[in-house]
């Protein structure tokens, strides 16, 4: 596990070190983390939080399967059930997954690019706190009345005269927080990106984890204005006596439908990105290769993140929409589908002649890539509107996205979390307990939604609070619901490692797994300012580069004086010369 | 006897006795799978046999589910092939290439031919999807009589006639308005819940809703269309003949709900369409008229009355 390196011979300089001074005492205990500017504390509150709520819509999602474990189930009245899909939906979107990209991106990116902190440190802590009022101004909403329209909302429900509480302006609210919160992040992201990375680092030799968090910024500040400007007509609806979505006074519900997925369908790569882009940093590292064809990787992003602002309307199929309409969104989804191909291609190429370590890791990798192949393909019956026109709205669409995010991004954003916490907290994770989770959160998670498809297929639409108990549905839930349970236990046992790992892990060291990117050539934890020395970056894996030379001089410097001055460094040590 | 190392070996071909085993692993997947389907309807296909355009989707579904099965089959196999055949071992050395530009153009024009196989596939299956079919000798034989239409503003057979339903949503329940062949419609002949048509007659509908969004769907008889305040939507379905019974009563019904979340009891808004002769529909018809008529008269009977008691005062 411990990195050996070479003790700085007094009379040579050129050995490049991990070196870096703290440049004034750090400020301790809470108010460190509520003043903070620092992209490292911003980027773990960041983490922290949005786990807390991953950990509330799990809750919630638990509530839901409870309910419909058995056909006709009184357990919950069907407001209460309306309540809890709409919250787990809202919070996992809004509140977990895109935000936990952010924290991820806060954290990782100024390391990764040599920086030592983001373009805007002040902006940045306005982005959580924003973030965290979000949430806060939603959850709030529980104690009240919380909204029952799904998290799509779609009017006329969610105007006034069919939901008149204060739940729907919670939801509003929640929008137009964290929609700000993320367009100041994405805006910092770009600005950092664009102006701090290190020498030598043009974009040919960026991670592709921060070419993800460039196409995620810029789809961010494409896409969010829309459902701001959205939301705000809801608002002036329900309150302002406009009638912009009410067809009685020549509004048009179907506006709501295209401003929404107008923002919503870019959404879905602002979540999964990213997780794109973790993946693409673990997998060359466990299997010890470069990436697979890093320019076509790079390239599919972009194009992915260009082609999902056309393909808005097959969430709209079953609308009364003209047969060309129908035809060009069906065309533009089947387009999407290239290059998202091509990643998976590229995945499975860098694994190909690799000599792959199964850490835990390269484990929810692997778990990510072979899930998300199933989310990929079921996105292609959905995509061709006549088969749509049976399968939208039910359980199998409910099925379809849960591979899609789960599989595209929360799999990922586990990968991130066991690779990326030795650096984060300078103490490894368990890797039993890593490899249980592993196996109880793939094992639970398809238990839970491959029989999903054939729910949907059998006829059950989403978001009903019960259901008749004909045919095998009342035993395809249960086998869900069973699942659901299992998939708990794994993020149960995440959770209890992580709490672990924190005091008893052992201790990491700088660069653990031997990885490739600038964030191992600092300790673990990184001091305030990230480095103090920015080495010239000469290829897309600095890291190597940076081993390598290491390597030629030890063993020249072994050549010269054999034995004495060559001694290896306990791995705490290191970097605090 | 020289040793080459690991590292400078060539990689070993695929084996063709492991190759062989492979495929006859994954045909007998797909052989089970295929004959778990049966035994599970549905688990696999959407619902059909209610109506052909039903039936099309069901078979252009088909079609896809093979192309995706052999996608799925050839990819998470290259995959666990990968997983397996590279895992870290002693000797063993990453081999350290960095992309392959003719693979690179190669699986991006097989995954792009794919989809255009699957796009032609569609654009053949989708006019009779989309399209409705004639009615069938055994449907309601009134052609030129006002009961069925011939109309413009909606997809027509090509024979112009069907039977012309309109279907409202509200909260919760579904109304359908039967043509009664004038053009005013406040006096035709409706149900709730239920809708009963001829079989073997080619019924369009014309999908409204009246307060929030709901979605028509009967699985059976074909897809979603969702009734949007302020637009009109259209589908049609064709109920074969058998599926009428003796009596009125013994008709099969197609059961569905509502798809689109319309508030808290969207679970309960259901639908359902009962298959019936067109001998026995066009008596059902007559019945309900009349049933409307005096229900009209008894109100207009008691309105007059309690206008006689109020003037009386």
């Amino acid at each position: 596990m411990a990195t050996t390196e070479i003790a700085r011979p007094a009379a040579s300089a050129a050995v490049p070190q991990i070196a870096a001074h703290d440049v004034r005492p750090e400020r301790t205990g809470w108010t460190s983390w509520v003043t903070t500017t620092d992209h490292k504390k911003i980027g773990i509150m960041y983490l922290v939080l949005t786990f807390v709520f991953f950990i509330m819509g799990g809750v919630e999602a638990l509530l839901i399967r409870l309910q419909l474990s058995q056909a006709d189930n009184t357990l919950l009245t069907p407001q209460k059930y309306n309540e809890l899909f709409t919250l787990h939906g809202t919070t996992m979107i809004f509140l977990f997954v895109v935000p936990v990209m952010a924290g991820f991106g806060n954290y990782l990116l100024p390391l990764m690019i040599g920086a030592r902190d983001m373009a805007f440190p002040k902006l940045n802590a306005l982005s959580f706190w924003l973030l965290a009022a979000g949430g806060v101004v939603f959850y709030a909403s529980i104690f009240f009345s919380p909204p029952e329209c799904g998290w799509t909302c779609y009017t006329p429900l969610a105007e006034s005269s069919y939901l008149p509480s204060g739940g729907v302006d919670a939801w509003i609210y929640l929008i137009h927080l964290t929609g700000l919160s993320s367009l100041i992040g994405a805006i910092n992201f770009y600005a950092t990106i664009a102006n701090m990375r290190a020498p030598g680092m043009g974009w040919g030799r960026l991670p592709l984890f921060v070419w993800a968090i460039l196409v995620y910024a810029i789809l961010l500040i494409l896409a969010l204005p829309v459902i701001a400007g959205a939301v705000t007509l809801l608002l002036t609806d329900r309150h302002f006596g406009t009638h912009f979505f009410d067809p009685t006074s020549g509004g048009s519900p179907l506006l709501w439908q295209h401003l929404f997925w107008f923002f919503g369908h870019p959404e879905v790569y602002i979540m999964v990105l990213p997780g794109f882009g973790i993946i693409s940093e673990v997998i060359p590292v466990f299997a010890r290769k470069p990436i697979f064809g890093y320019k076509a990787v790079a390239a599919s992003t972009v194009v992915i993140a260009f082609l999902g602002l056309l393909v808005w309307a097959h969430h709209m199929f079953s609308t009364p929409s003209p047969t060309v309409v129908l035809v060009f969104f069906m065309m533009s989804s089947f387009l999407i589908a290239v290059p998202t191909g091509v990643k998976i291609f590229n995945w499975i190429g860098t694994l190909w002649r690799g000599t792959i370590e199964f850490t835990t890791p390269l484990l929810y990798c692997v778990g990510f890539i072979g899930t998300f192949l199933i989310g990929g393909i079921t996105g292609i019956f959905v995509a061709i509107f006549p088969i749509d026109w049976q399968l939208t709205d039910t359980y199998f669409v409910v099925a379809h996205f849960h591979y899609v995010i789960v599989g595209g991004a929360v799999f990922a954003v586990f990968a991130g979390v066991h690779y990326w916490f030795p650096k984060i907290t300078g103490r490894m994770m368990s890797e039993p307990l890593g490899k249980l989770s592993f196996w109880l959160v793939l094992i639970g998670f398809h238990v839970t939604f491959f029989v999903q498809h054939a729910i949907g297929l059998d006829g059950m639409p989403r978001r009903v609070y019960e259901y008749p108990d004909v045919g095998h549905l009342e035993l395809y839930n249960l086998i869900s619901t069973i699942g659901s349970f299992i998939l708990a236990l794994g993020v149960g046992v995440i959770v209890i490692n992580v709490v672990r790992s924190l005091k008893r892990g052992a201790v990491a060291g700088p660069d653990p797994w031997k990885a490739n990117t600038l964030e191992w050539f600092t300790q673990s934890p990184p001091p305030v300012n990230n480095f103090d020395t920015i080495p010239r970056i000469r290829s897309v894996e600095p890291m190597k580069d940076i081993r390598r030379e290491v390597a030629r001089q030890a063993d020249r410097l072994a050549a010269l004086q054999p034995a004495a001055t060559v001694a290896s460094m306990g791995p705490e040590t290191q970097g605090t010369v | 006897m020289t040793i080459i190392p690991p590292a400078l070996r060539p990689p070993r071909p695929f084996p063709t006795t492991r190759r062989r085993l492979a495929l006859a692993l994954a045909a007998v997947t797909v052989v089970s799978l295929a004959a778990a389907g049966p035994a599970f309807a549905n688990f696999w296909t959407p619902e059909s046999g209610g109506s052909p355009n039903a039936d099309r989707i069901h078979s252009l579904y088909v079609i896809v589910l093979v192309v995706a099965g052999v996608v799925f089959f050839g990819v998470e196999g290259a995959l666990l092939y990968a997983l397996f055949r590279f895992r870290a071992r002693k000797g063993a050395v990453a081999a350290q290439i960095r992309g392959n530009t003719r693979l690179e153009i190669g699986w991006t024009i097989g995954a792009a031919v794919i989809l255009v196989v699957l796009a032609t596939v569609t654009f053949i299956k989708l006019p009779g999807i989309r399209n409705p079919d004639d009615s069938g000798p055994g449907g309601l034989q009134t052609a030129g009589a006002p009961i069925l239409t011939a109309q413009v503003d909606n997809r027509q057979p090509p024979n112009g006639k069907s039977l012309r339903i309109a279907v409202n949503g509200q909260q919760y329940i579904w109304r359908y308005t039967y043509p009664d062949g004038d053009s005013n419609t406040l006096n035709n002949p409706f149900s709730y819940t239920e809708m009963v048509v001829p079989t073997d007659t080619t019924v369009t509908l014309d999908i409204r809703a009246q307060d929030v969004a709901h979605s028509w769907w009967v699985p059976k008889l074909g897809g979603k269309f969702d009734a949007v305040p302020g637009y009109t939507n259209h589908t049609w379905f064709k109920i074969p003949a058998k599926f009428a019974g003796a009596t009125f009563a013994k008709g099969t019904v197609f059961t569905g709900q509502c798809a689109e979340l319309c508030g808290r009891n969207h679970a309960n808004m259901i639908a359902r369409v009962r298959a019936v002769t067109p001998a026995q529909f066009e008596q059902w018809i007559a019945q309900r008229k009349s049933d409307v008529a005096q229900a009209d008269d008894t109100a207009a009977a008691g309105r007059k009355k309690l206008d006689a008691q109020l003037n009386g005062q």
